[in-house]
């Protein structure tokens, strides 16, 4: 009874204790906020890693691919029927992407992709990572006419949309070209040939129409698509008729315009596209800050847009054959390395162009087949099975869960997360000693209480638990009064993160660093329990060797201390 | 509840000290020959205590006997450093003697292990001490009921707080404190705590009152207020009291009083003093 009383009164009249205790509560609250956001960052990161590897894949180590998948397919199945939830072929290959961007070409190696458009959204959450809320649906390698990304604000307009006024645009420059080469060509002989350059007149005459993309004349020009350029330029005089070409020269068809004999098959890129591609938004855009401050996307290739693309083919040895898509979608996952890396085309698409297909038996081969897990299911379990199964020896395949794949990445982080335990957990311990001092001078101060305790007959147990239930209530309190404010600052942590922006003037949280638009955040409730228990094991272990020391004092030598 | 039917003590007294095994002297009817007198309440054979002080041995009792006669009032006078305050450590259990033997109603208690000792200061002693020794976070109610609560376990002292509670309430009042109960130690005077911690002796119903220089930090008439109290506790409740003091006015007031010089007993008749 006294002693819950006396430790009762000593946490009530002692604030220097409390005063120690308050590094246990912060050493707690930092430690709830950095395994909070610590595991809120490695779920997020976890979900866009797995996002776009399914569970288990079956890689083939040959770019060619494993040349019967049915057969490889219905083997998986055969080994693991339990387990087993979905399949998918794919190839991956590397491959160039070129794509024009302000008349510039521009070069960039991907990783690309084919993927089996029925299939694949089966084994990953590739899809909800599409720009297009239809595409997160159902994947098409389809363009579509407008509503890329509802939620971004500052998207610029994609789709048909954009691709009717770009092909517009683009006719109405080659059609100014033509007509600007066949004045020059009408005029040549009429000037002097000494008098140099083209008249500054006839300059102004041939400035190329007004660009429709916000990208070349930046914030001055407006998108109108009502009223193309292209339709008034040419004007009402469409007939620049092979006529006015003077007999003898080639007619003034610059180079790229379909000539008049192949009208029929003439590929009309307003209305038309190439097989569509899906690229990573990081391949074909540029994340840059204002002037203001504020950050944004600067797009260099949007859909609508067409891209090249060179890629090996499958013969011996392999030669790079290149084709036309058209960007249908951008795939924003989030993982930069993801984003900026993979480009994804329709699988059989991939598997003509590239000459995988055995037409003698109609089989073509695929480079790797995810495979998807039910929930629950043991991965490094069945990955060793399959290996059973496709013994290196014999295959040659590399069988690898998606924490395999990421294997590096994952345990970096799951080092950084422990360091960062354990660094934290040390300014815990840094506060017990700072207990351990306290509850020595307390004990010092309390000798002569001690002493009359002992001589009223308390027993020397019983003077040891006066100070251990103090310092088990300041651990306590200290800890509870930290897990509160924990909770508190994961809680309202981007807010706090906006008004120390606010205050510093420096961005905490940099988006162009980060993908993520605000601090993700998880409580587990097993890790703050862990960080409380430990703060007040602390606390208690910090006040054994003082209340030793109390309970072992002399009750006539404490009487006697002054 | 009558008080002074609680402090009497039972003529055959059974030491009850958590089970263990206590040692009664062999010689305990040896003086009640000749005389028809009252029991010890307590005595000291041959008392010896040193205490070291680096390689320096200083001798502070030597083969002290003492007694007190259950009932009694009794004075140990000596100058500062004769050894009284050990003396009275020394019966309280507080230290241990180098040689000699403490007896409590005819029990040994000075090899007692621990435990008992605690259980002995604890129900059979009460202690009062020159600098009254109350804890100062405590209010005087609850520094009076200290020594029940470490008597009774949480559970147990709950279920009798009221009865405590009244019984601390009587001793208090019984000091004259009944209007300070709630005060702390520090809003007192000097005289006020010595009462306090008088009622803190009793509250257990002690066999034994030892006092060590219960007025040395006091004035005269305060000192006196004090004694007066000790007085009556003797005279109504029949309340054995040893008292040490260097006060030889105050000592005059005892039934009984020896004198310690040099760690040596010397019996004094009241009239020498």
């Amino acid at each position: 009874m006294y002693k819950l009383l006396l430790a009762w009164r000593y946490l009530r009249t002692r604030y220097i204790a409390l005063a120690s205790i308050i590094s246990v509560t912060l050493g707690v609250a930092t430690l709830i906020v950095v395994n909070s956001v610590m595991a809120g960052f490695t779920q997020e990161m976890h979900k866009r890693l797995h996002g776009i590897l399914s569970d288990v894949v079956l890689e083939s180590h040959d770019l060619n691919g494993l040349p019967d998948p049915q057969w490889h397919m219905q083997q998986i199945r055969q080994v693991i029927p339990d387990e087993l939830a979905g399949m998918t072929a794919s190839v991956h290959v590397p491959a160039m992407l070129n794509f024009q961007y302000n008349g510039n070409w521009i070069t960039r190696q991907v990783q690309l992709i084919g993927v089996d458009r029925a299939t694949y959204a089966q084994v990953s959450d590739f899809g909800q990572y599409l720009l297009h809320p239809e595409n997160q649906k159902q994947l098409e390698f389809l363009l579509r006419e407008d509503g890329y990304a509802p939620r971004k604000k500052d998207f610029p307009v994609a789709g048909w949309k954009w691709r009717r006024v770009k092909a517009d645009y683009e006719e109405a420059l080659l059609e100014q070209q033509r007509l600007q080469m066949q004045q020059q060509r009408a005029t040549q002989p009429a000037t002097d040939p000494a008098g140099g350059g083209l008249p500054a007149t006839e300059g102004d005459q041939s400035s190329p129409p007004d660009s429709p993309f916000p990208l070349v004349n930046g914030e001055t020009s407006t998108f109108v698509e009502s009223q193309p350029p292209a339709r008034i330029l040419p004007g009402n005089e469409p007939a620049a008729t092979p006529e006015t070409v003077p007999p003898g020269t080639i007619p003034a068809v610059p180079y790229g315009q379909p000539l008049a004999a192949d009208n029929e098959i003439v590929f009309d890129p307003a209305k038309e596209q190439h097989t569509g591609i899906i690229l990573g938004i990081a391949l074909c855009s540029v994340r840059h800050r204002e002037e203001d401050g504020t950050v944004k996307d600067h797009f260099l290739c949007l859909p609508g847009d067409d891209v090249q693309l060179t890629l090996p083919n499958s013969g011996r040895p392999p030669k790079a054959i290149s084709n036309r898509f058209t960007v249908v979608d951008l795939y924003e996952s989030g993982m930069s390395e993801y984003d900026s890396k993979l480009a994804f085309i329709p699988l059989d698409e991939m598997q003509h162009l590239r000459g995988m297909v055995d037409h003698s038996r109609g089989i073509a081969s695929v480079t790797s087949i995810q495979i998807k897990l039910k929930p629950g299911a043991d991965l490094n379990h069945v990955r060793d099975r399959l290996q059973e199964r496709f013994p290196a020896q014999q295959f040659g395949y590399r069988i690898q869960t998606w924490r395999d794949m990421q294997g590096p990445l994952l345990s970096a982080v799951q080092l950084e997360t422990t360091i960062l335990n354990i660094l934290l957990f040390l300014i815990i311990a840094v506060a017990g000693f700072g207990i351990l001092a306290t509850f020595f001078m307390i004990v010092v101060e309390k000798t002569r209480d001690i002493g009359v305790l002992k001589s009223l007959g308390a027993p020397s147990g019983g003077v040891m638990s006066i100070f251990l239930s103090y310092g088990f209530c300041l651990g306590i309190v200290g800890s509870g009064v930290g897990l509160i404010l924990g909770l508190v600052l994961v809680v309202n942590i981007n807010d706090i993160a906006a008004g120390l922006e606010h205050l510093t003037g420096r961005e905490v949280f940099d988006p162009t660093v980060y993908y993520f638009q605000s601090i993700p955040t998880i409580i587990e409730p097993l890790t703050i329990a862990l960080v409380v228990v430990g703060a007040v094991g602390i606390a208690v272990l910090a006040s054994i060797l003082p209340a030793r020391h109390a309970a072992k004092l002399h009750p006539v030598e404490a009487l006697r201390y002054e | 509840m009558s008080s002074s039917s609680q402090l009497h003590f039972e003529n055959s007294p059974s030491l009850d000290l958590a089970g263990c095994q206590v040692e009664r002297r062999s010689d305990v009817k040896t003086a009640g020959e000749t005389e028809p007198t009252v029991p010890f309440a307590m005595e000291t054979r041959g008392l010896v205590k040193n205490y070291r002080k680096g390689k320096l041995l200083i001798k502070v009792l030597q083969s002290v006997d003492f007694e007190v006669r259950q009932g009694e009032f009794q004075a140990v006078i000596g100058q500062s450093g004769s050894g009284k305050s050990t003396l009275l450590h020394l019966l309280g259990t507080l230290d241990e003697a180098d040689d000699g033997e403490v007896f409590f109603e005819g029990n040994r208690i000075d090899n007692l292990p621990a435990t008992s000792r605690d259980i002995l200061r604890n129900r059979y002693l009460g202690m009062v001490f020159q600098f009254y020794h109350l804890l100062p976070e405590l209010s005087m109610l609850e520094n009076v009921l200290m020594p029940l609560m470490i008597q009774h376990g949480v559970f147990r002292y709950w279920c009798q707080r009221r009865a405590n509670t009244q019984r601390a309430k009587y001793l208090l009042d019984l000091v004259g404190l009944s209007h300070r109960l709630q005060h702390k130690p520090r809003q007192l005077s000097g005289g006020e705590m010595q009462r306090a911690a008088i009622a803190r002796a009793l509250i257990a119903n002690p066999k034994v009152l030892l006092a060590d220089e219960p007025t040395g930090n006091l004035d005269r008439k305060t000192g006196g207020d004090i004694m007066q109290i000790l007085r009556t506790l003797n005279q109504d409740q029949n309340l054995t009291i040893v008292m040490v003091t260097h006060d030889q006015t105050i000592a005059r007031q005892a039934d009984r009083t020896v004198q310690l010089v040099e760690g040596r007993m010397q019996s004094l008749v009241p009239g020498d003093i």
